[in-house]
């Protein structure tokens, strides 16, 4: 069945909108109205037919009938949108108390404007969603989640305080072998971008300053600048922002689809805490690997500035060294283990209690992978700041 | 075990998330050694019902009790030890991911049991050839299909010989092959060691082969509409909601 039917509605090629309704005065004598619609009545005639029809009222209000006859006869093909363009049709008439009637509707036509006319007007008293009210209500409503939301954290962090005091008290129960894991995905595979980061990070500053202290002669001190700058702080803090972006997504994210598989639900119903058996082993391993990847970060960063000495400020490599090593103080570097160690439990612990949120779809992991490394972030900085007063007073 | 005491009764059990009642004065009680089936269409609260009966979720009103033990009244510890009783499959078999078929079935028996390792693994070789995966030992879950996924599920589920197994969904995503082998298993399992077994589904097969009694729930009245033998409630029931569910018709 391939008869190719000439299309009795050639292309328009006129560019002038070629008219689809045309209304006469009913030849039966009925006192009504014959309006006659063609072409396809389609999602791209939509546009121009509903302009056209909404031209055509007036004519209908002037001419006052009772009724109306639509011939669809010429209607070669119709969808969705045409089915609800007779639908328009027939609210606007019926407003102007105007009988409608469909005539002609090939048997196509007919079904799917009935079942599109069936299903319209149907209508079902849906779940309501209420979505804020007025600006008092959520304001209200938002202090009430993050009430809710700082409780359900501090317990986590209680939990997982008591989770970390009782694996100091019976190592054995610790899951070393997920740790090691942890440790290599979180650590060793870390490496490289960490370095890379320190050593850059270290000759942009070397760089920087010896442009400045050059001139006055003190170029000399630019080891010790460096050395300072990224023991007490940069080093800390750029390895934290690292493995916060590396692992802290990862840990968030693998938990959260633990979650949405029900693996989690899986270990509790088998007897496991989740905290000891899926998070603890990440937060040990962050505890192990930060301070070793800080005193790494250190290092190359010390040897990017190294770089810059030697060849730009005509020091030698000796020299270099023992005026970064005599801006140094043993106790920076402890300060500085010991700030990566706390960075290391804030970054793992609220990835993994943001994982734990997890509920529902995929969708969900992806908003909280992306909450845990903001709230990493926000928390190493916060904790940062910290240290910086407590050290200040403490000294 | 006493026969009279149900292995669960369910009593008055209302369950919220957040402000939305999914169930409301729900009772029920499920028989030692019975296959008990929650059925119901999409989102009436079956899987929420199976949760409050594992312990998973709390009650907002009523209670759970396990074996005449109300579940509220355990701690963690105890509940802990309520459920080394109870075998769950979940819908995706939830195995973890980083771990082998071997190491997810053994998991509970290293944790639970004093057992040398060898004893662990001639148990689990033994679980796995029960639900017919013998062989793949060391396939990691995302190597599986997931009717295989399911099944090792239920071989881990089974691990510690449980009075009560829970299966959600058993047969969701699985085709009809698939379906009846598990199907197949359920029952083998069911007359071999009268193992009590709590299953939702919605899947009018299952619900007709296996079930020995089921309730039926409904989003709209959020509790039972209907409990019984599914054949007889077919034939019986005057209630256009359970005809219309147990025949699969529009019109009742």
């Amino acid at each position: 069945m391939n008869r190719r039917v000439p299309d009795p509605h050639p292309p328009d090629t006129s560019g002038r909108p070629s008219r689809r309704l045309s209304l006469q005065r009913d030849t039966a004598g009925t006192g009504g109205l014959r309006l006659s619609v063609s072409g396809p009545l389609d999602r791209d005639a939509f546009t121009d037919f509903l302009a056209e029809w909404q031209a055509l009222l007036p004519d209908i209000d002037a001419g006052r009938p009772e009724r109306i006859a639509v011939d669809l006869a010429p209607v070669s093909t119709a969808d969705s949108a045409g089915a609800l363009l007779l639908m328009q049709m027939e609210t606007d008439l019926k407003q102007r108390a105007i009988a409608v009637d469909f005539l002609h509707a090939s048997g196509d036509i007919e079904a799917m404007f009935a079942l599109l006319r069936e299903q319209s007007a149907r209508t079902h008293a849906g779940p309501v969603r209420t979505d804020g009210g007025n600006l008092l209500v959520r304001v209200g409503d938002a202090g009430v989640r993050a009430h809710q939301e700082f409780v359900v954290l501090m317990t986590f962090f209680g939990e997982m305080i008591a989770a970390l005091a009782d694996a100091c008290r019976h190592p054995r129960s610790v899951r070393w072998g997920d740790v090691l894991v942890s440790v290599q995905r979180a650590g060793l595979e870390g490496l490289p971008i960490v370095g890379l980061i320190s050593f850059l990070l270290g000759l942009i500053i070397a760089f920087m300053s010896s442009l400045q202290l050059k001139p006055l002669g003190a170029g000399v001190y630019v080891a010790a600048l460096v050395g300072i700058s990224v023991v007490k702080e940069l080093g800390p803090i750029m390895t934290a922002i690292v493995v916060a972006g590396r692992s802290g997504s990862a840990f968030a994210a693998e938990i959260g689809t633990m979650k949405v598989n029900e693996e989690v639900d899986a270990l509790v119903i088998m007897g496991f805490d989740p905290m000891k058996f899926i998070a603890l082993p990440k937060i040990l391993a962050a505890v192990i690997v930060l301070p070793l990847l800080t005193l790494y970060a250190d290092l190359f960063a010390i040897l990017g500035g190294l770089v810059v000495g030697v060849l730009g400020l005509d020091m030698t490599a000796q020299t270099y060294i023992h005026q970064t090593l005599q801006g140094i103080l043993v106790t920076d570097i402890s300060t500085s283990l010991l700030k990566a160690v706390v960075f290391a439990v804030l970054i793992a612990g609220i990835s993994c209690q943001r994982g734990f949120l997890v509920t529902g779809a995929a969708e969900a992991v992806g908003r909280q992978t992306t909450s845990a490394v903001v709230s990493s972030l926000f928390l190493v900085i916060i904790a940062d700041s910290a240290f910086a007063i407590a050290l200040h007073y403490i000294r | 075990m006493k026969p009279d005491i149900p292995a669960i009764a369910v009593e008055n059990l209302t369950a919220r998330y957040g402000e939305r009642t999914i169930l409301e004065g729900v009772t029920c009680a499920v028989r030692p050694g019975e296959v008990f089936l929650i059925i119901g269409g999409s989102g009436c609260g079956k899987s929420t019902l199976l949760k409050h009966m594992i312990g998973l979720y709390t009650p907002a009103a009523g209670r759970v009790c396990v074996h005449g033990v109300d579940l509220s009244t355990l701690d963690e510890e105890a509940l802990h030890g309520m459920r080394k009783g109870m075998g769950v499959l979940f819908q995706s078999g939830a195995l973890i991911g980083s771990m082998t078929l071997f190491e997810n079935v053994a998991l509970p028996l290293s944790e639970h049991t004093r057992l040398p390792d060898e004893t662990i693994a001639r148990i689990v070789r033994m679980k796995l050839a029960l639900v017919d995966l013998a062989g793949y030992e060391d396939l990691y879950p995302a190597e599986l299909s997931g009717g295989m996924k399911k099944r090792a599920g239920l071989a881990r589920a089974m691990a510690l010989d449980p009075k009560i197994l829970f299966f959600d969904e058993p047969s969701s995503g699985l085709d009809p092959v698939s379906s009846a082998e598990l199907e197949a298993t359920i029952t083998r399992i069911n007359t071999g060691t009268g193992t009590t077994m709590v299953i939702v589904s919605h899947d009018l097969d299952l619900i007709f082969h296996i079930a020995h009694r089921v309730v039926l729930l409904d989003s709209e009245t959020r509790g039972i509409i209907a409990e019984g033998d599914p054949h007889q409630l077919r034939e019986t029931s005057r209630d256009r909601r359970v005809i219309r569910f147990l025949n699969r018709t529009i019109e009742g």
